[in-house]
């Protein structure tokens, strides 16, 4: 039977093992070379509904080399080492403007996962809750 | 760069890697349209030959350490700083030292903001769109103003110098500027001295190769110059020269400029407007020239 990770699994790779940065960087130039805006965010809520992260710096509409954008990562790691860190590409093309990539560069050491919880509601109807442990702590002290 | 590969060979064909990285291509380029700047165009091809090398090193397991490019260029206006600059950001990536090959042209208005805390990330910013390419300065002794001990120019200098020393591999930094003020600027920042490796004096242009120049851009632009006119020109540029604010070959630039207006208003005042040909339309008569007030 296939069992779900523990580690979060949001965008692309993310059922992979961890990108180098070398492998970081190829993403991104394939990003930069279809024209896309390379931006970088992070969040220490793994929910699997947590769309919306911190913005770490503007998104780089005209970065040409990829170094550019790993300097933000590394700048980012400092700071948020032990956080969630993931890099977006924006397709600003006309009728597309959304998100064409987005893959995760950096995760907590210890990712404690999620909890399933169950609610039975009026007629045996089950509510299904999913939670984070690592939200059960305030906002700057999970994941120390 | 300083990586060894791991099969290190015997030999290394220098002239089949010179000929495949087509740097002759871009050197005979600025042969042709850059007239003069003798030193300039010799330390260009050190550069090439160095860098060439230094694969040739690599190839062979050889330590080499990555050199140091940034340069400075000083020269008085018109030298063609920006030119070659441009240039070098090409030569650079036919070489492969830098991976886009892409040139970003600043001046402190770019890199130095209005309030505290707005500067580091305007340079950042800058700096970020230059990488993997050339960043030019351009009167970068702007950055630095001793008489304001508060100027944010020292917070973009010091971001500068960071990157110029850690990130050697992902940009190329050119400052630019008149000669006698960026020494006053180096003086007063000795960081910058020393993580500058080339030094690039542009030298004025004597009249003949101002003419040479100006040739080239009435050919650029398609227009022909009269037997008469050429004569003028000729006597027209010691004239300018001995004139304030002259700067070489912007000056020849602005001189054609000037020209083509009065061509164009010598056409619309013609009797005959209904019949232009080709020739009346691309030529440059005398008169056209005669009437700058470097005659007056």
């Amino acid at each position: 039977m296939h069992e779900n990770p523990r580690n979060m699994t949001q965008g692309q790779f993310s059922f992979l093992p961890p990108l180098t940065d070398d492998q970081i960087k190829l993403q991104m130039a394939y990003a930069i070379k279809q024209g896309w805006a390379l931006s970088v965010e992070y969040t220490d809520d793994p929910h699997p509904r947590n769309t919306y992260w911190e913005m770490w710096c503007q998104p780089m509409f005209d970065t040409k080399d990829p170094a550019a954008v790993m300097t933000e990562v590394t700048e980012c790691r400092k700071v948020y080492g032990n956080m969630y860190i993931r890099v977006n590409a924006f397709d600003n093309s006309r009728w597309r403007e959304s998100v064409a990539m987005s893959f995760i560069v950096n995760r907590p050491k210890y990712e404690p996962g999620l909890a399933l919880s169950r609610t039975e509601g009026p007629g045996r109807t089950i509510q299904y809750r999913v939670h984070s442990y690592a939200t059960d702590k305030p906002k700057g002290e999970r994941y120390k | 760069m300083t990586t060894t590969p791991e099969n290190p060979t015997d030999s290394f064909d220098l002239e089949g890697e010179f000929a495949r990285s087509n740097v002759q291509a871009v050197l005979d380029k600025l042969d042709r349209e850059l007239i003069g700047l003798r030193p300039v165009k010799q330390r260009i091809r050190e550069i090439a030959a160095l860098l060439l090398v230094d694969k040739a090193r690599r190839s062979m397991g050889l330590e080499t350490g990555a050199p140091t490019l940034h340069m400075s260029f000083t020269g008085n206006p018109g030298t063609g700083k920006t030119t070659v600059a441009l240039r070098m950001a090409e030569i650079l990536k036919n070489l492969g030292y830098v991976r886009q090959g892409h040139l970003v042209s600043v001046t402190r208005d770019d890199l130095v903001g209005q309030y505290i805390g707005h500067t580091a990330p305007k340079t950042r910013e800058v700096i970020k769109k230059a990488m993997g390419g050339v960043l030019f300065i351009d009167e970068a002794y702007y950055l630095y103003k001793p008489e304001n001990e508060r100027d944010y120019g020292q917070e973009a200098i010091e971001i500068l110098l960071q990157v110029m020393e850690n990130q050697r591999d992902d940009l190329v930094v050119i400052l630019a500027g008149y000669a006698n003020r960026m020494e006053v600027f180096f003086q007063s920042n000795p960081g910058f001295r020393s993580r500058i490796a080339h030094h690039l004096d542009f030298p004025d242009y004597s009249d003949v190769e101002l003419f040479e120049i100006a040739k080239i851009m009435v050919d650029a632009q398609h227009y022909v110059l009269t037997p008469e006119a050429v004569k003028v020109l000729k006597e027209y540029i010691p004239r300018r020269m001995k004139m304030p604010h002259f700067a070489n070959a912007r000056s020849m630039r602005n001189a054609i400029d000037r020209a083509k207006l009065r061509q164009a208003n010598r056409l619309f005042g013609r009797k005959d407007r209904t019949n232009l040909t080709r020739k009346d339309l691309t030529t440059i008569e005398a008169e056209d020239l005669l009437a700058s007030r470097v005659f007056q």
